[in-house]
């Protein structure tokens, strides 16, 4: 049989990539909000691992509300993202200095 | 190595082939697919660990729609992807150095003697995990339900009141408006003369005696 850890050190290692992503390209918000997405899928993966190792179905439904908020924070992500684009012509965060932050 | 375990690794080394792919990508499209291609496989590994409901859900809702979303606006952006990637050399090792230390850090702490529990509960043949999930949904976690759906509902009215613009010039219905009329502001009574016939001239049959009958 598989070990739970092994579920564990998956979701450790999707983290880990998504975080890198992150670094990587920070430049086109299109790339970081899919790196978002990836970040809560390697969440989603530790929440079914220990759900299905403990016998509580709990965890899925924890999932199942993840997925609900993640769904509708992409959507309104990449709404925000259209209007920008419209506004301002691009979509790089170096230029994305007008509230002079 | 069992049937499993086989499927576990596979899957396992697939997803985080797509996701390294997926962050290292030139093209914003091919990012977006080796995403898919990351959902799909974690798809799979959720329908090995007896989580059916949510594996069909992952695929139907992410790559279904969210993705097809993701795609829809990096095919509807005319990006400057050269510009986008001016500085992914220089902080490539800075990412990979965080990355690296943080998976093994992480690595370390779960895959430790406390989580090298093999004990997997096996379902019933008769066990059904959309039953399971549902029992508990509707009962217990009631109220948690309807919040996402008013999650759901923001997102949707959220989502429109961004990206609707109101241009000049377009003719709408305002169905305030139009309940409102009043019949005096449509209709004008006006009282004309009755029209006399000139006596010599014979009223002929058809369609100019209609008109002629029609107007006296």
């Amino acid at each position: 049989m598989i070990p739970l850890s092994n579920f564990l050190v998956l979701g450790a290692i999707l983290f880990s990539l998504s975080v890198a992503g992150i670094f990587l390209n920070r430049k086109n918000v299109i790339v970081l909000l899919m790196c978002i997405e990836l970040m809560l899928l390697a969440v989603n993966l530790n929440f079914i691992a220990f759900s299905h190792y403990s016998g509580d179905i709990a965890g899925q439904v924890f999932v199942f509300f993840i997925l609900t908020v993640a769904a509708a924070e992409s959507a309104i992500g990449l709404a925000i993202l259209v209007v920008l684009f419209h506004n301002r012509e691009t979509i790089n965060v170096q230029d994305l200095d007008q509230m002079k932050g | 190595m069992t049937f499993q375990q086989f499927v576990f690794y596979f899957f396992a080394v697939v997803m985080v082939g797509a996701a390294f792919r997926m962050i290292t990508v030139r093209n914003p499209v091919h990012a977006a697919l080796y995403l898919v291609l990351t959902f799909f496989t974690s798809a799979a590994l959720w329908m090995l660990m007896n989580a059916e409901f949510l594996a069909i859900a992952l695929v139907l809702v992410y790559v279904g729609a969210v993705m097809v979303l993701f795609l829809f606006v990096v095919m509807m952006l005319d990006i400057n992807i050269a510009q986008l990637r001016s500085g992914f050399t220089r902080y490539l090792p800075l990412g990979i150095a965080v990355a690296v230390v943080m998976a093994i850090e992480m690595a370390l702490v779960v895959g430790s003697e406390p989580f090298r529990n093999e004990w997997a509960i096996s379902a019933a043949a008769d066990y059904s995990n959309t039953e399971a999930l549902g029992s508990v949904l509707y009962t217990d976690y009631v109220y948690p339900f309807e919040i996402a759906a008013v999650v759901l509902l923001v997102a949707i009215i959220a989502a429109i009141a961004l990206t609707l613009r109101r241009r000049p010039g377009t003719k709408h219905q305002d169905p305030a408006l139009q309940m409102s009329v009043r019949r005096a502001d449509r209709v004008r009574l006006v009282s004309l003369r009755a029209q006399k016939m000139p006596p010599n001239v014979p009223l002929t049959k058809g369609k100019e005696g209609g008109i002629s009958g029609g107007g006296s």
